[in-house]
């Protein structure tokens, strides 16, 4: 039995397990319906052309882990931003983990999608939210939504600045042989409200995980939303992450996407701006090596006039490591004075190593300044050589030159404690002390 | 300190140096002029070591060590410094960090601790007040949107950071308006002792006024064709270079 027909058949299992009840189930069961019309994406699908899945899925995973699995605070430290005081969702193969965690319903909800699911005072907030924006016409999404019931919900209400960032965690224990994680992840931010979130996945043994995972983020507006997701994982592990953003006017929205590891990411990152003056950020550094594969699918959807998108992606690939950019702007007819900006960099530091960068610019409207570059190079001879001439060994100024060319992407992180984790786990990617403190 | 003997160097196959001999010795001061395409700014590169750049001949010693076949970086611990006529810009990186690392690692290569922060801090004060460098300059990415000026002030800043044996300066002069070359050459000057040896790469006579040599030497085709005193370039830059490429034919 394939992975597909496995789901499939699995979903009564499944039913018995949740609240057949409420609206949301109904939501689900269409779900079921579409991810058995559609599938998984296959390399026909000019989105899906650079990135196979098909030895991902060969796996026998577990779909429903038992809940034996413990894990102690110091257990995951390192993976936490410790240095930072925050909310924290911490989920152990997929099950709430409440003394890791740490939620609060006290001015703001930071709490577990299940307990939205089954609360009746957030019933309105499920209506009106849950599966608005996700994409249609996608198996996997849909694969998601029908198996829906676990993830973070963050809530936070009018005029209310979150008073720290909330991290989400998902932890992978290695206790199934091979184990599918689907969170479900859905954040309302209400009008003039703020927030910060740090996301990761992160497996604790050899034993495959493939992840795939479902946030939709509503920025009402003014709202801020500003969102980190670090993918530092093992080479075992699988993530497709599906991040969804809706923004409506005058709202700002930055997503910081730092993937370091694992050996198949796919970042589907949309977003769709609903009004006037609205600020989108996208932006990105990936390192990797080995045969590691990092795909990264952007969509700006600009449908009103007078917003600004900036994308930044920068990566580094080694080895045979695989790379891919595939970049969307669309600029919708009535979106007039859009400032859209798109920069994909990347060097190629083996001859084995490959990026496929594809930028995509759709412009139906007449008074708008886009643009975008692309680069693919290798280090620049001339600049070793003044590296050199000051006395740092090749090796050294290759790393400190690779610093440099992903490090600016750093100057838009707003927390300091997160730019601070980043900069160190690039200076340890590149196996080098970069000689300074960072 | 420096000795060249028989120097041949071509790059992608053409030959640019045919034969330079020239000694430099502990303290002294040689400066190397010649027109445009002379060969002076390979010379400069050859000595630092750049891979570009094919040494098809001849030997350079460093205190009686052959340096040819060393790499760019352990001749820089030997106390080699190239103030380059083009410093490149690196986004990214800042000055002071790139000075931590350049110094960190001359003293790992030599055997030494990393030099501890405060006296690192300590240093970089007191060189960048020898350059009347702005403070704000230190923390902005190496050369990125400097100007020609600025990035002359920042290469002898480096050389007075890291205290070479032998400070070859190419072309330091150009770019650079009147203020900011007599900045430039205190700085080298203040630098400058008994032990320590400085070759003036340069078009121009003008930078010679406040750096002042010991030897001027003519390159010319890539050969030395003259040498002399420091009056040899006050006459190159009165008469141009005309009048030694005939006496370079008759010879």
């Amino acid at each position: 039995m394939d992975l597909k027909e496995k789901l499939v058949s699995s979903f009564f299992a499944f039913e018995e397990q949740v609240d057949v009840n409420h609206s949301v189930h109904q939501i689900r069961t269409d779900a079921l319906k579409e991810f058995e019309h559609l599938g998984f994406p296959s390399r026909k699908e000019e989105d899906w052309k650079y990135t196979s899945l098909n030895k991902v899925l060969k796996e026998d995973y577990s779909l429903f882990p038992k809940k034996d699995s413990s894990l102690e605070y110091n257990d995951i430290k390192k993976y936490l931003i410790h240095d930072l005081d925050t909310y924290r969702i911490v989920l152990i193969d997929g099950i709430y983990s409440s003394h890791l965690s740490s939620t609060t319903h006290d001015k703001i909800d930071v709490c577990l999608m299940s307990s939205a699911l089954s609360k009746s005072k957030f019933k309105p907030l499920i209506d009106n939210y849950f599966n608005k924006i996700n994409k249609k016409n996608s198996g996997i999404n849909a694969l998601n939504t029908a198996f829906s019931r676990e993830g973070a919900f963050i809530h936070i209400p009018k005029n209310t600045m979150a008073d720290k960032p909330i991290q989400v965690i998902n932890f992978a224990t290695g206790n199934e042989s091979a184990l599918m994680l689907q969170p479900r992840n859905l954040i309302i931010v209400e009008e003039n409200s703020h927030v910060q979130i740090i996301e990761r996945h992160q497996s604790l043994t050899e034993n495959p995980v493939l992840t795939n995972s479902v946030t939709e983020i509503f920025a009402e507006k003014r709202a801020m939303v500003d969102y980190y997701k670090i993918q530092n994982d093992i080479t075992s592990v699988s993530l497709i992450d599906n991040t969804f953003i809706e923004q409506q006017q005058e709202s700002d929205c930055a997503v910081h996407t730092f993937s370091f590891g694992g050996k198949l990411t796919r970042n589907n990152l949309q977003f769709y701006q609903k009004g006037e003056r609205i600020n989108s950020t996208l932006k990105g550094i990936t390192i990797i090596e080995n045969d590691q594969h990092v795909d990264h699918n952007t969509l700006v959807h600009h449908i009103e006039p007078n917003c600004e998108s900036h994308q930044d992606y920068k990566g580094i690939f080694d080895d045979k490591a695989v790379g891919v950019f595939n970049g969307k702007v669309l600029v919708e007819k009535e979106a007039q004075k859009t400032n859209a900006y798109q920069s994909n960099n990347n060097l190629l530091v083996s001859d084995k190593a490959t990026i496929n960068s594809k930028p995509q610019l759709e412009i139906f409207a007449d008074d708008v300044k886009c643009s975008h570059g692309c680069t693919i190079g290798q280090l620049d001879e001339d600049a070793l050589f003044y590296l050199k001439s000051r006395g740092i060994p090749e090796k050294e100024a290759r790393a400190l030159m690779m610093y440099a060319f992903a490090n600016n992407v750093l100057e838009s992180v707003k927390i300091p404690e997160i730019k601070k984790r980043i900069n160190k786990l690039i200076a340890n990617k590149l196996n080098v002390n970069l000689g300074f403190d960072l | 300190m420096l000795k060249i003997k028989n120097l041949h160097a071509s790059v992608d196959g053409k030959e640019i140096l045919k034969g330079i001999n020239l000694e430099i010795k502990e303290g002294e001061v040689h400066a190397i002029m010649g027109p445009n395409g002379s060969g002076k700014s390979t010379l400069a590169s050859v000595i630092a070591g750049k891979e570009e750049y094919e040494q098809t001949q001849g030997e350079i010693f460093l205190h009686d060590e052959e340096i040819s076949e060393m790499e760019v970086d352990e001749r820089a611990h030997k106390g080699v410094f190239l103030s380059f006529q083009y410093p490149v810009e690196i986004p990214g990186i800042s000055v002071t960090n790139f000075m931590k690392t350049a110094i960190n690692e001359t003293r790992k290569a030599q055997g030494l601790e990393e030099m501890p922060a405060k006296d690192m801090l300590m240093k970089i004060r007191e060189k960048s007040e020898l350059l009347d460098m702005d403070r704000k300059f230190l923390s902005r990415s190496l050369n990125e949107g400097f100007s020609g000026g600025e990035k002359k002030r920042n290469e002898i800043f480096q050389m007075a950071m890291l205290e070479p044996k032998l400070a070859i300066l190419d072309e330091t002069d150009s770019g650079l308006d009147i203020d900011a070359l007599k900045i430039v050459a205190n700085g080298v000057n203040k630098l400058k002792n008994k032990d320590k040896s400085v070759l003036v790469i340069t078009h121009y006579q003008r930078l010679l006024d406040y750096i002042v040599p010991d030897y001027v030497h003519v390159l010319l085709n890539g050969k030395i064709v003259k040498s002399g005193g420091k009056e040899l370039a006050l006459k190159l830059e009165e008469k141009g270079y005309d009048w030694i490429k005939e006496e370079a034919k008759t010879v």
